[in-house]
């Protein structure tokens, strides 16, 4: 290496290029690294504030801890306790069942929203923007009070029914409904995904959907076998995603119960019953013991999302 | 495996947003067909319209007409709700306004500064462990982050900065939104590196470059990282109820909260007057920014 070498050395094997230069260029290319770690610093301390509270989770998990006092180490005892505890199989039932409900329903309704925009229409960005403006606004508070509202006893939705001589549930006070009333919601915001759709339709060459009608494709046939595939990332993009933002619904829940998870903990979302348990019972080794539970279950689904996508998302790169 | 397919799928979600503005309005069908998309179109942006429509209408009707009063034109209209609901809790409104405003503007600057650092220094400058720590920053997008949640608690209350607007402002200047870092990295990395060879040469080191290249250049994705900073901190629920318990710190959506207990309200007229109040800010920046979020959003995923 021509570090180890004199000068002379050096321009006698490269005689070409003269070692002052070589050495100016291995200084700018450290010059160069140095900023690099400047320009992350801020990044490195936040990556900190991020993995090191994920290691102490774990350990807090193991502890009974109320932030008065240090954490005693238990055990297995809160993970045992998660199992046992109905309110944490509840609410574990309600999360996924709002997931596994609103999830699709709001895919299915963004993806057949976006291929009629993408059909072509007159006044196609002021569609896009009436669909797309709900999801900037659904998940604050102000919306989810509205919610409720408008399901509540003698509220719109109920008096709309009326009309039609149908008697309307108790949207907001009938456990068995009240959860559907926040999957409506959930799926009010399918704006988002639709834009991301749309964006993903257009870039399918509409020659494609030529030649299957000239092979005598029919819709259903040209959706199964040229718009899938296309867009097979991004309806898993879309679905990773949605996954992951709605088993963390939290706001949702609290405002429409007032922070209890009712009426009979029918909204009581897994990270509501963290909540409780955290910062309202200050049990926070129970608590980061439901989060580590919680982070389980979605890294399973996420993984089990990557490896099932093996069969079917397709990548044109 | 997962970081690889992670990485295929936000480039491929990415490439695709590059068409969001590009449409052109080609018209397929017949006339029928087309008026019939209008109909079914028009119909899901009425049902979805509505409820925000109503809220509007009973903003100013009389608490006790909101639910009687079906119709979306008030047969009486009470303007006074804005007057009461403004000062209808402990403290005046525009305390909680000016609370929200403070922290979303702390989330814009320090987004804006530490993530487009970040980014910069993943997209364009050469150092070892590149790869590993860009593996790292695309990781955290997958990560719960109510994991990470009770420690951070602890870490900040030790600290004493409960009730005080530093955990809900400081982690932005730690480049935590893995989104937005990954946001700017796209978009830098698009722009051609020759302008930064030509910098080199004429004596511009990676500061000057950083500032006066790259900085001018990622304007549009900055906006997006902006306007998307702001909604998400003015609709941000959760933080302030964890860490504000002093009512001369609540933000707009804790202040809202108050209208409303567990049984429900009494007091709609004047709720909705607020809540109007509370979601304008937002559907004003819809307005000036949709072309911006629109494109972050085929990037990020976020909503």
């Amino acid at each position: 290496m021509s570090t180890s070498t004199t000068p002379a050395a050096a321009g006698a094997l490269a005689p070409d290029r003269p070692p002052t230069l070589r050495r100016r260029r291995s200084s700018a290319a450290a010059a160069e690294e140095r900023a690099a770690y400047v320009f992350l610093l801020p990044w490195f301390v936040g990556l900190l504030f991020t993995v090191i509270p994920f290691g102490v989770s774990l350990y807090l998990a193991f502890t009974d801890y109320n932030l008065l006092q240090s954490p005693q180490l238990v055990g297995l005892e809160n993970f045992t306790r998660v199992f046992e505890d109905p309110k944490a199989e509840t609410s574990a039932r309600v999360t996924l069942t709002y997931t596994f409900v609103a999830v699709p329903i709001s895919l299915v309704t963004a993806l057949a929203v976006a291929m009629l925009l993408n059909k072509g229409v007159r006044g196609l960005k002021f569609y896009r923007s009436v669909f797309y403006l709900p999801s900037l606004i659904g998940t604050s508070v102000a919306i989810v009070m509205l919610w409720r509202s408008i399901f509540g006893y003698g509220g719109v939705v109920n008096s709309f029914l009326g009309f039609f001589g149908i008697e309307g549930p108790g949207w907001v006070t009938d456990p068995d409904w009240a959860l559907v009333t926040l999957i409506t919601l959930s799926i009010w915001t399918f704006g988002a995904s639709m834009v991301i759709f749309l964006a993903g339709l257009r870039q399918i060459p509409v020659v494609y959907y030529e030649a299957a009608a000239v092979d005598g494709a029919g819709w259903w046939r040209q959706f199964r076998s040229i718009t899938v595939p296309l867009l097979s990332p991004v309806i898993f993009f879309n679905l990773v995603l949605g996954l992951i933002g709605s088993l963390q619904t939290f706001t949702q829940g609290f405002v429409f119960s007032g922070g209890t998870g009712g009426p009979a903990e029918s909204t009581l979302f897994f990270n509501l019953y963290l909540y409780q348990q955290g910062f309202q019972r200050f049990d926070m080794g129970y608590a980061s013991a439901l989060a580590w539970v919680m982070f389980i279950v979605i890294a399973f689904f996420t993984a089990l999302n990557f490896l099932v996508s093996k069969w079917w998302v397709f990548y044109d790169d | 495996m997962t970081d690889t397919t992670l990485r295929r799928t936000l480039r491929s979600a990415t490439s695709r947003l590059r068409g969001v503005e590009a449409y052109q309005e080609e018209l397929t069908g017949t006339a029928r067909t087309r008026f019939l998309r209008h109909v079914v179109l028009v119909g899901v942006g009425l049902v979805m319209m509505y409820p925000l429509l109503w809220m509007l209408s009973a903003s100013f009707k009389p608490s006790a007409r909101v639910f009687s009063d079906a119709g979306l034109v008030p047969e009486q209209t009470d303007l006074g709700n804005y007057a009461a609901g403004w000062s209808a809790l402990e403290h005046p409104f525009q305390l909680y306004l000016v609370n929200s405003l403070i922290l979303a503007v702390l989330n814009i600057v320090g987004n804006l500064a530490s993530c487009s650092m970040a980014a910069y220094a993943f997209s364009r400058l050469r150092f070892r462990g590149r790869r590993p720590f860009f593996a790292a920053m695309l990781g955290t997008m997958l990560l719960p982050a109510h994991v990470v949640l009770i420690p951070q608690y602890v870490i900040f209350a030790k600290l004493g900065w409960v009730n005080t607007y530093l955990p809900l402002t400081v982690p932005a200047f730690l480049a935590t939104n893995a989104f937005f870092v990954f946001l700017l990295v796209q978009f830098m990395r698009a722009l051609p590196m020759e302008l930064q060879d030509a910098a080199r040469i004429d004596g511009c080191g990676p500061y000057r470059t950083y500032l006066q290249v790259i900085m001018p250049l990622t304007v549009p994705a900055m906006a997006t990282v902006a306007i998307f900073t702001f909604i998400a901190s003015w609709n941000d629920f959760f933080g302030p109820l964890l860490y504000l318990t002093d009512s001369q710190l609540f933000t707009v959506p804790l202040a809202l909260r108050q209208f409303m207990s567990a049984e429900g309200a009494s007091d709609w007229g004047p709720m909705f007057a607020m809540s109007v109040v509370s979601l304008l800010p937002v559907v004003a920046f819809f307005f000036i920014g949709q072309r911006y979020l629109l494109n972050g959003i085929a990037t990020t995923g976020m909503k």
